[in-house]
């Protein structure tokens, strides 16, 4: 008689080795992170430039809080491929509609009547 | 080795074993697909905001100070760090230190909402709703309150969440594995408010 596998959650968790100081570390990682996003904010450069600085801070951020916090890094590294390629490819796929954002903003390319022409 | 095992190292996990899916407990595997789930509401409301920033011609800016939303980021990190110390703790069998820390987290996100709230209530003394901004285009503060709005009831679910199971962990209804994936939950809403300052308050600074 072969016991049958648990697949109620009661399976042994993963096992993780981090310490203290590491989580403090990471902490004091995201604390840094979080505290140049403010300094960005007050530093003369255009919107565009601070979005982009913002925005990879943030993602440096979030990698953070998802490896160490969450501990996906010390999960299996199919699980981990598995939340990155997923998650990213739909938050990737989300970026299609800039160019309607654009359309908001200028008008359809190609619809306006070039000057001279008589349309018809 | 039975006939049993034979079969059960044939197919890969997951499949015709019953085995976990990439050895991941089955409830830790529930909240990573809410997570996921949720990244993708709260990504699609961002790339939304920023299609609306993108397409206004003017944009209000009407946040004057960064003190009130530098206090709320210090907050939720900082209870993202101690949600790690009672997880930490219930791993070894500590139950009240597992339960002090997850009580510590929570009312770290009480803190947080009430900060919330209060800066919600200084915006609307100056005329703001989700529908009207005396300072310009109406969709920013649509935008904003569904934002952050949205952002504040995963901070209450996740606050109930951890008192809930911090309590029935303690009485021994619940495991570690729980507390666990409680934490999970909440270092997500922590995830995300790192997305939020950045767009919604610091890129409109008055």
């Amino acid at each position: 008689m072969v016991d049958a596998p648990d697949v109620h959650g009661t399976e042994p968790a993963a096992r993780y080795s981090d310490t203290i100081g590491k989580y403090v570390g990471v902490y004091v990682c995201l604390l840094i992170l979080a505290a140049l996003q403010f300094v960005i904010a007050f530093m003369g450069m255009d919107t565009t430039a601070k979005f982009a600085r913002m925005f990879f801070i943030a993602v440096a951020e979030a990698g953070l809080a998802l490896l160490f916090f969450m501990h996906l890094w010390a999960e299996k590294r199919g699980f981990l491929l598995f939340v990155v390629v997923f998650t990213g490819f739909v938050l990737l796929a989300m970026q299609y509609g800039w160019t309607d954002s654009d359309r908001m903003e200028v008008g359809a390319p190609y619809t306006q009547p070039k000057q001279g022409v008589v349309s018809q | 080795m039975s006939q049993a095992h034979v079969i059960v190292h044939e197919h890969p996990p997951g499949m015709t074993t019953g085995l976990p899916p990439f050895s991941v407990a089955a409830k830790k595997m529930a909240i990573w697909l809410f997570i996921i789930a949720d990244a993708a509401t709260f990504a699609a409301c961002l790339v939304v905001y920023g299609f609306l920033r993108n397409g206004s011609a003017s944009w209000p800016r009407p946040f004057h100070s960064i003190v009130n939303v530098a206090i709320m980021t210090f907050i939720l990190l900082t209870s993202s760090l101690t949600m790690l110390f009672g997880v930490r703790a219930a791993k070894v069998g500590d139950k009240a230190g597992a339960l002090r820390w997850t009580m510590i987290t929570a009312a770290g996100g009480v803190v947080f909402a009430l900060l919330h709230i209060r800066e919600w209530m200084g915006l609307i003394g100056e005329g703001m709703t989700l529908f009207h901004n005396p300072g310009g285009n109406p969709l920013f503060g649509a935008s904003f309150f569904s934002i952050t709005g949205l952002h504040l009831l995963h901070v209450t679910g996740g606050v109930v969440a951890l008192v809930a199971v911090g309590l029935r962990y303690k009485n021994g209804r619940y495991n570690a594995d729980d507390l666990e994936v409680t934490g999970l939950y909440w270092h997500f809403v922590d995830l995300v408010w790192m997305f939020v300052v950045p767009f919604v308050y610091l890129l409109n600074l008055a």
